[in-house]
């Protein structure tokens, strides 16, 4: 698969409180917190969403197991995510609920720039650059395909 | 030698395992969505109740009728299908699975970032999100990829006015708060083997704030000794010689009570930087700093005393609420001006009972100070229940030297 989209440049430690804060958890209603997504970061960036390509510096998703975070994103149309690293339980998160994410340690963010990636090829092309980035393994693109681990998982039974 | 963490998962770092879980929890925050993957995967039973514990901490009692609806499905569900319940009062998940649950070897999951808190039983414990903890329910059991390790040393023994706590915030501060990601931390020397076992929880607790998957100690006599007191057996696991991805020292004799200020946990320094800064808050407790001795060590301080700002504690469990009752600890906070919880995570994630106002400023023995976490517009410094004791009687950040 290769996925596209226009980049929205974040910085380092993105935690989960900023991508969606723990006074909006508590409700099923997946629009509230695509509505509310990093509300306390910059409020105007829940409208920059969709068919976003958020490229983020390390450690992205620090912080609280919250699920709420990587489906506020995908909720909101956030197309994949690109950093160096990510915190461990927001990547497995990600990937569960199928939202695209890769480590690439050398991409440079250039707002609103188109950015292409292919999560199996293991590249990210910025305005036209290209650089490497890690391939998911067959397991992750396996979960990815089906949408995420629920219809993965009703698949292998 | 293999580290714990590789003997435990049985196979060396870097492998991908699927592995029985000893142990899986989650709490009324994240049980809500565990259930809605787990109804979406269309399973009639739960592959091991016995195994499955549900456990109410986060917003406990209910703060409004959408909270108290969410968990009223999650009590129904945990009724009809007979796993581990504990209703709100109980207590934090982490610290109900301290006290004679999780056991030296295990594989535990908690959908919780801090589930790392039960490595300093000698387990392999770690957090994971809630489709994940669905999978373990239909399923018991979940993939891991074994971390690679980094070792702690901790040389000599605590002095003075440095607690478990400041040992936690001195790490995290050397590491920075990717420090430890994908990877585990274990704690050696002799000065891990010094500590208790309270002492252990609040370190490892704190882990997951490197980006670390676990924290873990060793089981040895110290361990054999609290899990006794539940009637449980336990023996020591060898220390062994583990390839370590990076090795630090700590020295404990050296270390002094450190403040991590707003707003990352990795902003630490010596608490005597931020003497005077006025606060409007103090807050004890949480999976951090709400066990028995985080409590009497601040009741020591300030017993006899009045607080000078608005204080509040809330204990990590009921029996740590029942034993400071029994001791006297209670009634000494309680004189002391304090405002006393029910047992739970309090206002730590920033829900209820206790969030802080625009501008204000708190200090808090939690493990977070993310910005906005605990209050819109506020700021956060953490610390140890003697620094907040300190604190809390002056007012401002205050040092415990002298008073601990």
């Amino acid at each position: 698969m290769t996925l596209q989209g226009n980049a929205v440049c974040l910085g380092a430690d993105i935690d989960t409180d900023v991508i969606i804060a723990g006074r909006y958890l508590r409700t099923k209603d997946r629009r509230i917190w695509a509505d509310h997504v990093f509300e306390d970061l910059d409020p105007a960036l829940a409208a920059r969403m969709k068919g976003a390509v958020i490229i983020a510096g390390p450690n992205f998703g620090c912080g609280s197991s919250r699920e709420q975070a990587p489906v506020a994103l995908k909720e909101a149309g956030v197309v994949g995510v690109i950093a160096p690293s990510f915190a461990r339980i927001f990547f497995r998160n990600a990937i569960n609920v199928g939202l695209p994410l890769m480590e690439c340690a050398e991409v440079r963010c250039r707002d609103a720039a188109p950015v292409s990636f292919s999560p199996e090829g293991g590249w990210v092309e910025v305005g036209g650059v290209r650089h490497t980035a890690t391939p998911l393994s067959a397991r992750m693109l396996d979960i990815l395909r089906h949408g995420g681990l629920v219809e993965y998982w009703r698949r292998q039974q | 030698m293999s580290t714990l963490s590789e003997r435990i998962l049985g196979a060396p770092a870097g492998s991908f395992v699927d592995r029985a879980v000893n142990r899986a929890f989650v709490h009324d925050g994240t049980g809500v969505l565990t259930l809605e993957a787990w109804r979406r995967m269309e399973r009639e039973r739960l592959a091991c109740p016995e195994r499955l514990s549900m456990l109410f901490d986060h917003i406990t009692p209910a703060n409004n009728s959408t909270t108290a609806a969410l968990q009223a499905e999650l009590r129904t569900f945990a009724a009809e299908q007979g796993l581990h319940f504990s209703d709100i009062g109980g207590g934090i998940c982490h610290q109900l699975m301290s006290e004679g649950i999780v056991c030296p070897g295990e594989v535990v999951v908690g959908a919780d970032s801090h589930s790392c808190t039960l490595g300093a039983f000698g387990a392999f414990a770690t957090g994971v999100g809630a489709t994940d903890m669905a999978a373990i329910w239909a399923s018991g059991s979940t993939w891991f990829r074994v971390p690679e390790t980094i070792a702690i040393h901790l040389e000599g023994q605590l002095r003075g006015a440095a607690e478990a706590k400041d040992i936690a915030l001195d790490y995290v501060r050397r590491l920075g708060m990717d420090g430890g990601t994908y990877q585990a931390l274990e704690f050696l020397g002799e000065g891990a083997g010094s500590l208790s076992m309270e002492n252990r929880l609040t370190i490892t607790n704190m882990a997951v704030e490197t980006g670390a998957k676990t924290g873990l100690f060793y089981a040895d006599a110290v361990t054999a000794y609290y899990l006794g007191e539940y009637g449980i057996r336990t023996l020591p696991q060898a220390v062994g010689e583990g390839r370590y991805a990076r090795e630090l020292t700590l020295d404990l004799d050296d270390l002094v009570p450190i403040i991590a200020a707003p707003h990352r946990v990795d902003k630490g320094a010596p608490v005597t930087e931020f003497e005077g800064v006025e606060i409007d808050q103090v807050f004890v407790g949480t999976c951090t700093n709400g066990r028995y001795e985080d409590l009497a060590r601040f009741a020591g301080i300030v017993a006899g005393k009045k607080v000078a700002v608005r204080t509040i504690v809330v204990p990590a469990s009921r029996s740590v609420l029942l034993k400071a009752a029994e001791t006297g600890v209670l009634s000494t906070l309680i004189e002391a001006g304090c405002t006393v919880g029910p047992p739970g995570c309090g206002p730590c994630l920033g829900a209820h009972m206790g969030v802080l106002g625009e501008g204000e400023v708190g200090l808090s023995t939690a493990n977070r100070n993310f910005r906005n976490r605990m209050g819109v517009g506020a700021e956060y410094y953490l610390c140890s229940p003697s620094t907040a004791a300190a604190s809390a009687l002056r007012g401002a950040i205050a040092s415990p030297e002298g008073l601990a």
